[in-house]
């Protein structure tokens, strides 16, 4: 048992170690970060936080990125909820081929998509919003929103539903009453899922935005100057990052493990 | 479940379909648009037919990169399903500190993929990175901007880090699924580790890894932002994979109609490896039930 619990050990090891060195850089000085390695910060500085909290073209990058992970979140679960449900109960024509052409834009290639979009969303006048960003984002989240509540849904047994219409439900009230709550977990994880694939991406939230809706990963390349990389501040933006993922993990910890086999084990 | 016939389904499935509509056949249609044509700017294009397939489809910098997307993503599946399982398998099943594990190896997943090339791109260097500062001490030339050796292994060493706890924890949901009797039976009829985890424990693994490998081979097939943080690319194009060429022909030389020619073929052979991978599984797992 103990030698188990040593791997585990190593491999949490491995994965904080990283994270740690980021943590420890972002409270040391550039001087101190340039001078030498240190395994702790010599005289812990702030400095690098307060700068990112002071400067609004800093910490609106971060106000972006929630808006628009957060409007990407509501559109996929108000359009997936629905679609999910017919996947999961009926038959009809071309479910199949839809189910799997939906699933291949989870596979395409964002770099493919990138300057059709940049021009579809100027034309219609979108471009540099928060809501083009959302919408782009849905290209893959959509998808995987339907697959992971089409799993749960299945869970659920159609005689639920019929028992409901027999007592005179409609269908809507039958929905929002009875099923979304039974199905209230996979909700929490589908939105988790959202949430991180919206939140770590980079490639179409730079694309479609320059300043209004400039997302904080695109904000962190600014610490690249002619003088060299400020990597204190680029440290303590990239700890900042990880606060929101840690948050939404807290939250649904209780349903993480079954969340991430998508309701299908 | 016997799913009932109706075809009324579609209006419940019309709001995904607008939507996914707009954001993927509209995009794909200027693509194809493109990809047939040159153009100089907005008024001045000429139909060139498939003349930039041709020159896409004998383009050694396409093969190259092909190529190394494919040593790419086959290593990263090679060592990430294997580990995965094994952390899986060593995770405590309840208390505290199943919880306590699960969160902190969830952590490398909700990082922004640039701040994931960062870390490591910190986190490597010899002069303020630990790792590859000790990696020098102990004695190997280790410099990821340098050699395209180690960018290349620093890029699988990076994408092992930030994407294992994806198979670890599908796995681990997995092995939860597993009704308590069925160790008991197995304890009873004294089978060895080996056996428990051939004859119980995989075969319910199947459906989740399945989901674990689709995902990890989608997503490692269109990496781009961890290798353009790390190095760019470079040094020299060990680095730059599919993802990386099409957006310099795109954005960078502004290449549109060869760019769009290779838009499509890279993903007509996404779309080809995932449904050959999605057949086979499914052919596998179906066999062992």
């Amino acid at each position: 048992m103990s030698k188990s619990r040593f791997g585990l050990i190593a491999y949490i090891a491995f994965v904080l170690i990283p994270i740690y060195w980021l943590l420890n850089m972002s409270f040391k000085t550039n001087e101190e970060i340039l001078g030498g390695l240190s395994l702790f910060p010599a005289d812990i500085t702030f400095d690098n936080y307060i700068k990112i909290f002071t400067d609004p073209s800093w910490y609106m990058g971060y106000v972006n990125s929630i808006s628009y992970v957060t409007l990407n979140m509501v559109i996929s679960l108000l359009v997936a909820l629905p679609a999910a449900y017919a996947f999961s109960r009926y038959k009809f024509i071309g479910d199949k081929h839809m189910f799997f052409w939906l699933l291949s834009n989870r596979m395409a290639p964002p770099a493919v998509f990138l300057l059709p979009f940049f021009q579809l969303y100027s034309s219609v006048g979108l471009f540099d919003t928060h809501i083009a960003v959302a919408l782009a984002h849905c290209l893959f989240n959509v998808p995987l929103a339907v697959w992971i509540l089409e799993g749960f849904m299945s869970g659920v047994p159609r005689e639920i539903d019929e028992t409901a219409y027999i007592d005179g439900y409609s269908f809507p009230k039958f929905f929002i009453k009875i099923f979304i709550p039974m199905i209230r977990s996979g909700i929490g994880v589908t939105a988790f899922f959202c949430f991180m694939f919206s939140w770590v991406e980079l490639l179409f939230a730079r694309t479609l935005t320059s300043v209004d809706a400039k997302p904080i990963a695109a904000v962190m390349t600014r610490t690249v100057s002619a003088s060299g990389i400020d990597w204190g501040v680029l440290a303590a933006a990239g700890v900042l990052t990880i606060i929101p993922g840690m948050l939404v993990i807290w939250f649904v910890r209780n349903h993480v493990a079954k969340g991430f086999a998508l309701g299908r084990v | 479940m016997n799913k009932v016939e109706n075809n009324k389904a579609w209006f419940l499935v019309l709001p995904v379909f607008l939507l996914v509509a707009f954001s993927a056949i509209i995009p794909l249609m200027t693509v194809v648009n493109y990809s047939v044509q040159d153009i100089f700017d907005q008024n001045t294009r000429y139909f060139v037919g498939t003349e930039w397939f041709r020159q896409m489809l004998f383009d050694t910098r396409l093969h190259e990169a092909l190529l190394r997307q494919f040593m790419y993503s086959f290593s990263v599946l090679l060592i990430e399903v294997p580990l995965g399982i094994g952390v899986a398998l060593l995770m405590p099943t309840k208390g505290k500190g199943a919880s306590l594990a699960l969160i902190l190896i969830a952590i490398p997943l909700l990082i922004p993929w640039n701040v994931v090339g960062t870390i490591w791109q910190i986190f490597g260097r010899a002069d303020i990175g630990l790792f590859g500062w000790a990696i020098n001490n102990i004695g190997i030339d280790y410099n990821y901007a340098g050699d395209p050796v180690d960018a290349w292994l620093t890029v699988l060493l990076m994408d092992v880090w930030h994407w294992t706890p994806l198979i670890a924890l599908l796995c681990y949901s997995g092995l939860r699924a597993i009704p308590e009797v069925y160790y008991q039976a197995a304890r009873i009829d004294r089978a060895s580790r080996w056996a428990v985890f051939r004859y119980i424990q995989l075969p319910k693994l199947t459906n989740v890894l399945i989901i674990g490998v689709l995902l990890r081979f989608m997503d490692s097939f269109m990496i781009y932002t961890e290798p353009f943080v790390l190095t760019g690319g470079g040094p020299g194009n060990s680095t730059t994979f599919l993802s990386q060429s099409l957006t310099k022909m795109a954005v960078g030389q502004f290449d549109l109609g060869p760019a769009a020619a290779f838009s499509i073929i890279y993903f007509l052979i996404v779309l080809l490896v995932c449904w050959l991978f999605y057949t086979t599984i499914m052919h596998i797992s179906r066999d062992d039930r």
